[in-house]
């Protein structure tokens, strides 16, 4: 459990990142958080030579909040999201999604950029923000572009990021409506056996606006568009979430792994839905 | 391998330390500075023995290179009381038997410092959520839960007296 | 002077902090400053480091190990493998269940993890890049991983160097994958009385795979002094005087210079009883290099690599009348020992003390068979927190209790009490031929079932069911009992050795002039406050106050011989070898006071902390006294100073019982079970220290609901371990962990000489069958009969599905 060597660099700006990232192409990693980095650097299961620390740019940490537009720097601690009161008024379901995240020191350290950025399907933020529609910003070689969280998985581990682009914000309008994130797993640290997470608004007993994602049930995180689709517009009642859970379990693709087999898990996906939708519809 | 300097300023203490850029802060502490308090039990962020305050925050020290700790201020167990005035915590987890074999201790103790400055009044429920990134497998956690709440009422106990005091 | 009170007998009494008090612990001043001394703490002057290439793969030939790069590297200054190791016939080593097992791959690999090479440099740092240099060329063989696919005809012979061999350590063996196959009881005669009785249940109970997991993994900090051709090793060892004849044995390094210290440890559980490669190649390395080796291994080679436990296939019948009385009891189990049998049992016990599987009931006659298998598993089968493969019995039994009940259709409460052993009928001798020296298990059940209030938990749970059923909840009830005996304090030299060392234990006693005193005993402390607990013992015996006696433990060159701490043995066995040397020093302290006050021996009698004179309790001498008086007095025929040493065979094993219950709340459709309520009596006998009792219990509770609900070492059909980090091998945190109530009943033993009993284990050994009957119980109105753990979300989930709960 100890990484192979490699030499250290923190820039204090995003330019000077962004042209080590240059430099050294695929040898080099950012390292945010590094509570998903480290574990797997230790374990040697990537080689990386250089690593660079992004903790020393300030330009991309905080959390603004102008009107209904909500950006928060990709070194924002999930403490951060957890403790920022402005934040919970606005989209209360980062406090309640980020509370279900590692435990209280991980959660210390880890990063909502880092949560994001490497495309592990476990991670909880990536489902959040198919949910919350985010925006990524990337910043590269060629320049600062936008890439909607909802097109920047590729697969596990694979996204739309080049090998010089660093994750340095992340923005969305302040969802209304009710919400909830559901969230199974076997014990605190652990990773969801299946998660999912809902937003919708309920005018005159129909449905008005409607967002639903998962968690760890594919091998990137799943919006749930077909289900969407089908929620929109009508009427709540029991059988239409029968429809919508039903929909959103079939775009789900989980693996089996010491959580259980995928039977189980597209079952355990199944309640966790209806959980969130449930709870999401009392909260309008 | 290159090393390089790294300084920090631990239990009060500035320290340069000359490490190779991949050493675990945990490393650094233990091997390099001889605080041998915080104890390593998984090396992959699940078990807390390694928590330590940095920043004011706690942290799990297997999970931190050193270099990310540039700058920081780092307090460790041997730092929050001394052998004649134990820290309130230290001497309630004494009182309420809150360990057994004590590898887990100065993790439970340092995570305990720090969550009892964020919610000086915890309910049972709070102090078992607070201290959810640190394993024990001797107590079964009922005493060390037993202890942290004792601690926070001694700590606001003594706040009082303070107050009262400078009054 | 009369205006100062003298202190009554009770004050005095108090003022020792002796038995039953709940004196704090000594050992926490310096846990809780972080100035503990576990063995990754030591640092010695030119120390180097060491750690292991591992195995990929579970079995695979050997075919070359280049380790040129390695070398090349600097800070890495050697590399140990097998070819290394043979000149000094160290490649292999004994185990203590009288197999070999290789030190470094000896030709082959027989499991993942197993240990190939020993690199040793300057750091950790450069002896893992040393680690990632060794190229090793192995052609994968076919894996077994399924005991009962061991024995196939066509199966693949794992062990090679014994596969002629149709002789083991414990008997004939049948296959080249056979270990052995040790019997207990009346085969026979069982099976007539199954044949012919009005009821037989018949179940296929699994526990499964585990593993002890201290918070600490094994490690040590070998130093050969080559000037003085001294050996000192400081490890994470449970029985550190075993582990230097051992050690002397495989090494023919004489006794007298090997020092074995165990410093502070930080939790064993079973763990640390075994001797591992890692101490073998680091003495090794030492002498090679000259200077100091450590090895710590980390969380992922302990899971794969280093003891796990339990792993036991427990086929079993059992025959009652109609009106529930048990007439026989049947077992077969098959053990998967992994590649080596390096279980921790005693050498004539392969399958430990699994024949105490009659339980707390009178069952007039039983038969039990165990067949032990290799497999390409790690080795280990220590007993993780319990003594010798006691939880496996327990489990058993109470399993098998269950689902007689199920088929009489009664309430296993009852079923239970109608069963008991009787505490008329006590010293009991079982029918699996143990003999049982105490119990009250009625006054303790009915206790239990009082203080929860069964019945109203039954209605409960009635209710629960129904709303069920009418669709109202998708949640059910269980409620899971168990009353365990367990068999500890091994024991008795006659049957009790490990690797011919007789199981007693021993305690030195010296006592200072001024009248305090320093006690050494042979086992030594994981935890489990020894330090404070011996420390009652002998103020109670000598009338010294515990805070005045400091006990030491853990090193050879200092303490008496003893066979260490695990199998909940140390109160029963030092405990006793302590009271047993206090006893010596009051008996020379009873001479040196007669001599002072000038009465026979006869006329003094023992009162606290003095002897006085019978019918004349003002004429006395305090132990500080006579102390004292030891140093400086001309006693005729009394040889100056206090010393007392006693070596305790103990004369059989002690049993603590106790009885459990847990309810629990079962959602079908997730399988998440949320705990209610835990409720643990147990009777230890006489009791040393409360608070250290009721510790040990949520502890031991705590490891129960690991292991019952979550915890175990899967393996997938590659033989890849599928939990080898705390994210998959469950253990709980306090969010996860419920409080747990405690309560006792006080049987002493009868032959223990202060009626202590021991009670590290038993929360583990009852609580896994309470918290799994739980779940079982939940089921049962559905028909579930029997479910293997543990009881993860997706196997409970499994049983709901497969009763049709899930429409």
């Amino acid at each position: 459990m100890i990484p192979s060597a490699f030499t250290f660099y923190k820039p204090e700006n995003i330019e000077k990142a962004v042209s080590l990232m240059v430099d050294f192409g695929d040898e080099a990693r950012v390292i945010a958080g590094g509570h998903s980095l480290i574990p797997v650097m230790k374990q040697r299961l990537t080689d990386i030579k250089h690593l660079i620390d992004l903790s020393g740019i300030n330009e991309i940490k905080g959390i603004e909040i102008t009107d209904n537009r909500i950006s928060i720097g990709a070194m924002t601690t999930q403490v951060e999201l957890i403790n920022n009161e402005e934040l919970f008024k606005k989209a209360p379901i980062i406090r309640e999604a980020s509370l279900q995240i590692a435990d209280p020191q991980v959660r210390n350290l880890g990063t909502i950029g880092g949560n994001v950025a490497n495309g592990d399907p476990a991670n909880d933020m990536p489902g959040l923000m198919q949910l919350l529609d985010a925006t990524y910003k990337l910043s590269g070689s060629k320049g600062v572009r936008d890439v909607k969280a909802r097109e920047f998985y590729e697969g596990a581990y694979f996204t739309v990021r080049e090998d010089d682009e660093i994750l340095i914000s992340i923005s969305f309008e302040a969802p209304s409506g009710g919400y909830a994130y559901e969230k199974q797993k076997r014990k605190i640290g652990d990773y969801a056996t299946a998660a999912a997470g809902v937003i919708l608004k309920v005018e005159n007993n129909m449905c008005s606006s409607a967002s639903i994602a998962l968690t760890n049930l594919s091998d990137t995180p799943v919006y749930c568009n077909k289900a969407v689709d089908i929620i929109l517009g009508k009427e709540i009642d029991n059988n239409i979430l029968t429809q919508v859970t039903e929909a959103c379990v079939e775009q789900s693709d989980p693996v089996a792994d010491q959580r259980g087999p995928v039977e189980f898990k597209k079952y355990v996906a199944g309640i966790v839905i209806k959980k969130a939708l449930t709870r999401a519809i009392e909260r309008t | 391998m290159e090393k390089i300097n790294v300084i920090m300023t631990v239990n009060g203490k500035e320290e340069t330390l000359s490490v190779e850029p991949r050493t675990l802060l945990v490393h650094a502490l233990r091997e390099h500075l001889d605080y041998t308090g915080a104890h390593i039990g998984c090396s992959s962020s699940h078990c807390g023995a390694c928590t330590i305050d940095m920043n004011g925050k706690s942290v799990k020290s297997c999970t931190v290179f050193a270099p990310q700790a540039e700058g920081s201020e780092i307090l460790t167990v041997e730092g929050i009381g001394s052998p004649d005035k134990l820290h309130a915590i230290q001497e309630m987890f004494k009182e309420h038997h809150g360990l057994q074999c004590g590898y887990c201790t100065p993790g439970m103790i340092m995570r305990s410092y720090r969550f009892l400055q964020e919610n000086p009044n915890p309910t049972e429920e709070e102090v078992r959520f607070g201290i959810s990134g640190n394993l024990c497998r001797c107590t079964g956690y009922q005493n060390i839960v037993k202890s942290i709440m004792a601690a926070a009422d001694k700590i606001r106990d003594e706040a009082n007296v303070e107050k009262k005091e400078i009054a | 002077m009369d205006d100062v009170k003298t202190p009554s007998r009770e004050e005095r009494k108090s003022a020792l902090s002796g038995l039953g008090t709940s004196r704090k612990r000594v050992e926490d001043a310096r846990f809780t400053q972080g100035k503990g001394n576990y063995v990754d703490d030591i640092k010695l002057k030119g120390m180097l480091f060491g750690d292991f290439v591992r195995s990929p793969v579970a079995h695979a030939r050997l075919k070359n190990i280049d380790t040129s790069a390695a070398l090349a590297l600097p800070g890495v200054h050697a590399v140990l493998t097998a070819a290394d190791l043979e000149p000094l016939g160290l490649h292999w080593m004994p185990t203590l269940a009288g197999d070999k097992q290789m030190v470094l791959a000896d030709g082959k690999v027989l499991f993942q993890g197993q240990e190939v090479a020993f690199v040793v440099g300057d750091d950790r740092y450069a002896v893992a890049d040393g680690v990632s240099l060794v190229e090793v060329e192995y052609e994968e063989l076919p894996v077994v991983t399924d005991p009962f696919k061991a024995e196939l005809k066509d199966a693949p012979i794992l062990r090679e160097d014994i596969a002629d061999q149709k002789e083991g350590a414990h008997g004939a063996r049948r296959h080249p994958n056979h270990i052995f196959t040790w019997e207990a009881g009346e085969k026979e005669q069982t099976n007539k009385v199954l044949e012919e009785a009005e009821v037989v249940a018949d179940e296929m109970v699994y526990y499964h795979r585990t593993h002890p997991c201290p918070l600490e993994t094994c490690g040590c900090v070998a130093s050969m002094d080559k000037v003085n051709g001294k050996l000192t090793v400081w490890g994470t060892f449970q029985a550190p005087h075993a582990v230097r004849t051992v050690a002397s044995l495989i090494s023919s390094i004489p006794e007298h210079n090997i020092r074995i210290i165990s410093p502070d440890i930080g939790g064993g559980f079973g763990n640390k009883v075994g001797v591992y490669p890692g101490y073998v190649c680091s003495i090794v390395a030492s002498i090679v290099t000259g200077v100091p080796i450590k090895w710590v291994e980390d969380r992922m080679d302990n899971l794969m690599a280093t003891a796990f436990a339990r792993d036991y296939w427990m086929h079993g019948k059992i025959s009652a009348t109609k009106e529930g009385k048990i007439t026989g009891l049947w077992c077969h189990t098959t053990a998967d020992h992994g590649a080596f049998d390096a279980c921790a049992d005693p050498t004539k016990f392969p399958a430990g003390f699994m024949n105490i599987c009659t339980g707390s009931y009178d069952i007039p006659v039983a038969y039990l068979a165990v067949d032990g298998v290799y497999t390409n598993k790690a080795p280990g089968g220590v007993a993780y927190r319990c003594s010798f493969r006691v939880t496996e019995a327990s489990y058993f039994i109470e399993r098998m209790i269950e689902v007689l009940a199920q088929k009489l259709g009664m309430d296993s409460a009852e079923l239970r009490s109608k069963n008991f052993i009787k505490k008329e009928q006590f010293p009991y001798t079982s029918a699996l031929g143990w003999e049982y020296d105490s119990g009250d298990y009625h006054q303790a059940w009915e206790k239990a079932m009082k203080s929860v209030n069964y019945k109203q938990l039954r209605e409960d749970q009635a209710k629960q069911l129904q709303s069920f059923k009418d669709g109202k909840s998708r949640k059910l009830m269980g409620i899971g009992l168990s009353h365990f005996t367990e068999i500890v304090g091994a024991g008795p030299v006659k049957n009790c050795d490990i690797l011919g060392l007789g199981m007693f234990d021993a305690c030195e006693i010296r006592i200072h002039p001024t009248g305090s005193a320093i006690a050494r005993l042979g086992t030594i402390s994981q935890g489990q406050g020894h330090a404070t607990t011996f420390a009652q013992i002998l103020a109670s015996e000598i009338g010294i106050p515990a805070s005045d006696i400091t006990l030491e433990e853990g090193d050879t060159d200092t303490a008496p011989y003893g066979l260490g701490t695990y199998g909940s043995r140390s109160t029963p066995v030092a405990g006793a070898a302590t009271a047993m040397a206090g006893r010596k020093i009051r008996a020379k302290a009873q001479m040196i006071a007669a001599y002072l006050l000038e009465v026979h021996d006869d006329d003094l009698e023992w009162d606290v902390d003095r002897f006085s004179v019978k019918g004349a309790p003002e004429k006395f001498k305090t132990m500080k006294e006579i102390a004292f008086a030891s140093y400086n007095q001309a006693i005729p025929g009394v040889e100056p100073g206090l010393e007392a040493v006693s070596y305790y065979d103990p004369p059989n094993m002690t049993y603590p019982n106790g009885a459990y219950v847990v309810v629990m709340e079962i959602d079908v459709d997730t399988g998440v079970s949320d705990i209610k309520q835990v409720y643990a009596l147990d009777d230890c006998g006489t009791r040393i220290n409360p608070m250290i009792i009721e510790g040990q219990v949520h502890g031991g509770l705590t490891e129960a609901l690991a292991i019952s609900m979550g915890q175990e070492i899967a393996y997938d059909e590659q033989g890849n371990v599928m939990t080898g980090t705390l994210m998959d091998f469950f253990i709980p945190t306090a969010w996860e962990t419920p409080n747990y109530e405690t309560d006792y009943t006080e049987t002493p033993s009868p032959h223990h000489p202060i009626g202590a009993k021991g009670v590290g284990e038993s929360p583990n050994v009852g609580g896994v069958s309470a918290f799994s009957n739980a779940v079982h119980d939940a089921f049962k109105p559905f028909g579930l009969t029997q479910a293997h753990m543990p009881h993860d979300h997706w196997r409970v989930w499994k049983i709901a599905k497969d009763l049709g709960l899930h429409s």
